[in-house]
């Protein structure tokens, strides 16, 4: 995938990889204003995602969520010095296009906007700006990965607090993950077939026991020990969305979900960290919400 | 000093695995780095890309920052990529005003140098000594700006020095740990076997 040329290359896939990697073992941060991203920076976030609402407030409008105001993310982006990310609606292009434009480092195709298209994702290798898509199992990861995504994300249930479905997602994932890991080669045919993913993704993950692209955690991380959960059962990184700014006290618990996915092995400084943050967002019960964010996307 | 050298790679965030790895195929012994306690056993430390606000952040929380500016000052060998780069240096542009500075090398270095994201971009680079080039990739990198007369500069791109050393400090603006070429590690732990 590599070229070997003396000229400089941008928008490679190696390259929109290559920011993926860097983000690890770091927190990225949704905020909706600058002085939100500031604190995010403060307070150590690898990586700031700028939306208009945090999901727990999509959540609650209702209507159609779409990509926010440029303005409003040109006010995060010249607030702060770590990436930007931004958000694009599922297959709507057009809003990935001007993202791409306004410079955001990583845009997010996801599912906490409400979907432009119901049968495409994005065609991500047409982009200079690497994407990080949402999967909820390992076929979903790897077709988003055959569509140029340089970063996949459990989805989660964006919005709740309650991290129950992103354990699940990265369960499903990393377990099968595994099980390829142990079949033979004319089982990953088979494999292939059953997830509708590439039979040469199937066949690399069989090689090297990994995803080929980061995997992170997102969709209901509300705490300190959500963010080392994660992390424990090997996500490399997390995204934290309502759970920092909904809550009581958001600089000194950004603070402290930063240091936990440092830590997250070590639960001694994670007792320390977690000790009087003030109450975390309140979060719902996956019985009592009637969107499944994590339903849309194919 | 002895012929198999203890190597640690700063854990606190970012590109840290893809280190380890290579340090394996070069046969040291790897140490994960996150703790005070965890700097006694090492060698030379490898700061991996990642980004430098957080990894401040997080050296100040734990405590490592302090013992390993000391260890610094009394020539420990580092090798520091991308934001490891941006550490080491005496002079921070654009960075936060309360971002720690390791003055690891007498480099000034201006972060995200080349521009953002979509200005990242992948190379063929020339590397002194080297006699195939080496493929380079560049991720927001930093530019270094200044540098003493004693800092040697094994490779530059469009008259920007991309490799230094000084001592037995390392520095690269690009990620040698993301390419399967091991000959910028090799170098790295040759200094510290030699020192």
């Amino acid at each position: 995938m590599s070229s070997s040329s003396n000229t400089a290359q941008v928008g490679s896939f190696p390259v929109k990889r290559g920011l993926a990697e860097m983000l690890k073992g770091g927190v990225i941060m949704d905020v909706v204003t600058p002085e939100q991203a500031k604190i995010a920076e403060d307070a150590g976030a690898c990586a700031v995602m700028a939306l208009e609402r945090v999901p727990a407030d999509i959540r609650r409008d209702g209507g159609v969520a779409r990509m926010s105001d440029p303005d409003m993310i040109e006010g995060i982006k010249a607030a702060v010095t770590i990436p930007v990310m931004a958000k694009a609606r599922i297959g709507h292009f057009v809003e990935a296009q001007i993202l791409q434009a306004l410079g955001v480092d990583f845009i997010d195709e996801s599912e906490v906007l409400t979907p432009a298209d119901e049968a495409h994702h994005i065609d991500k290798y047409k982009f200079t700006t690497p994407f990080v898509c949402g999967a909820t199992n390992l076929g979903e990861a790897l077709r988003r990965i055959s569509e140029g995504a340089a970063m996949i994300r459990s989805k989660g249930e964006a919005g709740t607090g309650n991290v129950v479905e992103a354990v699940r997602h990265l369960r499903s994932i990393l377990g099968d993950i595994k099980k390829i890991g142990t079949a033979d080669s004319a089982e990953l045919f088979e494999w292939a077939k059953r997830l509708q993913a590439p039979l040469s993704l199937v066949q690399e993950i069989a090689e090297t026991g990994q995803l080929p692209v980061p995997l992170f955690c997102a969709g209901g991380l509300a705490t300190p020990a959500d963010a080392a959960l994660a992390m424990q059962l090997g996500a490399s990184a997390v995204f934290v969305g309502s759970g920092i700014f909904k809550s009581d006290n958001p600089a000194p618990r950004a603070k402290a979900i930063v240091e936990a996915t440092t830590h997250y092995m070590d639960a001694k400084i994670l007792a320390k960290v977690s000790a009087g943050l003030g109450a975390p967002m309140t979060g719902i019960g996956m019985d009592e919400i009637n969107q499944r964010y994590a339903e849309r996307g194919w | 000093m002895n012929a198999q050298a203890t190597i640690g790679v700063l854990a606190l965030q970012g590109a840290f695995d893809a280190h380890v790895q290579h340090l394996n195929a070069l046969d040291v012994d790897v140490r994960l780095i996150k703790t005070e306690a965890d700097l006694e056993e090492i060698d030379g430390l490898v700061i991996p890309g990642g980004e430098s606000t957080t990894m401040s952040n997080l050296l100040v929380a734990s405590g490592l920052g302090k013992t390993l500016t000391q260890k610094i000052d009394n020539g420990f060998p580092v090798f520091g990529t991308c934001a490891g780069m941006i550490m080491m240096a005496n002079s921070i542009v654009d960075g936060r005003p309360d971002q720690i500075v390791l003055n690891a090398m007498d480099i000034q270095v201006r972060r995200n140098g080349y521009g953002r994201q979509n200005d990242s971009f992948e190379q063929d680079i020339d590397i002194a000594s080297f006699d195939v080039p080496f493929h380079a990739l560049f991720i927001r990198a930093p530019i270094i700006e200044k540098l003493a007369n004693d800092v040697e500069v094994l490779s530059t791109v469009n008259g920007h020095p991309v490799l230094v050393r000084q001592g037995s400090a390392l520095a690269s603006s690009f990620h040698p740990e993301l390419v399967a070429d091991f000959r910028v590690h090799e170098i790295f732990v040759s200094v510290v076997k030699s020192s």
